[in-house]
């Protein structure tokens, strides 16, 4: 059954968005490597949908609706990241406007 | 249901309002008594009567619990918009914004407090989420703010990606999203249930700020407008509890001999961390930041026990914690002066401030006679239940007695110290019996545990 295969990529993906983010330094590839991983999620949810859907029409099942909850899950996600891709935005563009920079590194002086 | 629906239509009156009110004290009546509005429906519907009747489909299950937990997060919010909605003000010009978007964090709580799909869970975490990260940086000239809301932002939208992570794989285990699973379908662990279940139990310590993924806390909540800060650290601290505690009640039961362990190291290592750090902060909010996490540690109490107990002592909590935490915040918004210092000699000037500042420090630290003892000790004796616990709650304990230290380190500055060459505050007098009523409440539920928890019951 070819669901391995999904299941690696996606979390290949998602390793991918985790280390994108405890490595880079700028604000808007970490925002950027964040929606890889919700990505990830994604194709994930989708790829166990067509599993369910299968396992279901293989044990009997004809009207072919199950399995239908994890791609409506995908669009739940995108669109709660489209909302926070507007108000990540706006907080970075607010920053920006106060130290010239999107450099993470500048994050520092709440420790003092 | 019914407070579910009003406090999304009050976000959206609070928006108009502030396009058709010119007075501020206008817009804030008009959110006060929304919020009474909100409480009423509320409690209407804990006693049977449904406003709206829609099929959720499973979705949603108001039980009793999560009812009277509603009852007591929207009574806290109006006490703390009567203390504290004057504070906001002094915030950024839209004043009438930040209550709708606190009515819209308060969707997400009911949201959050009746879930029985993980669908619902992730969509009440994200409506409390980003109306906070845009609170966290209202404060928009303020270099501190922006770096506390980019930092909130960041690591939130992380913690939300390994959860949603998390939820994908159980989906993948299970073929369901509901939480109402049969024991039959999860008899048997496998690698998708057990990494779905250990990246919940991480996002959801994240939202709780329970160590080790609490460093964000106290930068956020030091950066933070110090009105804001006060909501953060309690109506939405503990609302996440109430999220964390139903999930792994209802989803994961039958793994609880996987979990537990893992929820006793994390409860252990919160209050360790929590405890010990604040003893070293010079500025009181930062050290009530701490204090949060430490208190934190005290609500894992809760999950780690997971019984009858321990739901009753997370009510109690979730009072005590909120009155006492919202009551020493709304004295310290309106300090010129943060650290211990600025409460020298409070109570020559302001007696009945500083009593009732008193009051709440003592039920912080978990004093008999106040709610916060009845409090934690509900908590212990549910974690008692469970065999091989004790080293927990011996070690519980022992940190509830470190934390005395700082909370004594203000009521030794406003009693016995000298008032400092800073201006004290003043306090109107509206603002000071607020805080007396409140600190009669913090008692009364100390000695009348039963009137909240009784409630319960029926």
């Amino acid at each position: 059954m070819p669901i391995f295969s999904y299941i690696v990529l996606s979390i290949a993906l998602f390793s991918i968005g985790i280390v994108g983010v405890l490595t880079r330094r700028n604000a808007i590839i970490i925002f950027m490597s964040i929606e890889l991983m919700l990505n990830a999620v994604n194709l994930m949810l989708v790829a166990f949908s067509k599993m369910h859907q299968n396992a279901a029409i293989l044990a009997g099942d004809v009207s072919g609706t199950a399995g239908m909850d994890g791609q409506l899950f995908v669009f739940f996600i995108m669109v709660v990241a489209a909302a926070e891709v507007s108000v990540g935005l706006a907080i970075i563009v607010m920053m920006y406007r106060n130290i010239h920079s999107v450099d993470v590194n500048f994050l520092n002086r709440l420790k003092h | 249901m019914n407070a579910l629906i009003v406090s999304a239509v009050l976000g959206v009156v609070m928006m108009f309002s502030g396009i058709l009110l010119k007075q501020k004290t206008a817009v804030r009546n008009v959110a006060i008594a929304g919020i009474l509005l909100l409480l009423i429906v509320n409690l209407l519907e804990m006693n049977g009567i449904t406003l709206f009747k829609i099929d959720t489909h499973g979705m949603l299950l108001f039980d009793h619990f999560a009812l009277l937990f509603n009852a007591v997060v929207f009574a806290a919010v109006l006490l703390y918009f009567l203390l504290s909605s004057a504070e906001m003000e002094k915030v950024g010009v839209n004043y009438a914004e930040y209550f709708a978007l606190i009515f819209f964090i308060l969707c997400g709580v009911t949201l959050v407090t009746s879930f029985k799909s993980l669908l619902i869970l992730f969509l009440g975490i994200e409506i409390i989420s980003i109306p906070l990260y845009i609170l966290t940086g209202s404060d928009k000239r303020n270099l501190k703010s922006n770096e506390a809301s980019l930092k909130y932002f960041l690591l939130g939208t992380f913690s939300t990606g390994l959860m949603l992570m998390g939820i994908a794989l159980l989906y993948g285990a299970r073929g369901t999203f509901s939480t109402a699973v049969s024991p039959m379908v999860t008899a048997t662990p496998n690698f998708l249930l057990l990494g779905g279940m250990s990246l919940l139990l991480f996002s959801m310590a994240f939202k709780v700020s329970a160590a080790p993924f609490h460093f964000w806390t106290p930068d956020v909540y030091d950066g933070a407008p110090t009105v804001f800060t006060s909501f953060m650290a309690t109506i939405v601290k503990v609302v996440a509890f109430a999220g964390f505690v139903r999930l792994f009640d209802d989803a994961f039961e039958a793994q609880q001999a996987q979990w537990r362990i893992w929820v006793a190291v994390i409860t252990a290592v919160t209050l360790f961390i929590g405890n010990i750090t604040a003893v070293f902060q010079q500025s009181v909010k930062r050290m009530l930041a701490y204090s949060s996490i430490a208190q934190a540690g005290f609500m894992l109490f809760a999950l780690y026990a997971m019984n009858a107990d321990g739901k009753e002592g997370l009510l109690l909590y979730t009072a005590a914690y909120c009155i006492a935490t919202i009551g020493i915040f709304a004295v310290l918004a309106r300090m010129s002066d943060y650290t211990f210092d600025g409460f020298n000699g409070l109570s020559r000037g302001e007696p009945l401030v500083a009593g009732a500042l008193t009051v709440f420090l003592l039920s912080l630290a978990g004093i008999p006679l106040t709610a916060g003892f009845m409090a934690k000790f509900y908590m212990l004796k549910a974690a008692l239940a469970t065999p091989g616990s004790s080293w927990l709650v011996v070690f519980a304990v022992l940190m509830a007695a470190v934390s005395v230290y700082y909370y004594f380190r203000v009521i030794q500055a406003m009693y016995f110290k000298a008032p400092g060459e800073t201006v004290q505050p003043s306090f109107p007098a509206f603002f000071k019996w607020m805080l007396g009523i409140l600190a009669v409440l913090v008692i009364l539920l100390g000695l009348f545990p039963e009137l909240l928890l009784g409630r319960l019951y029926f």
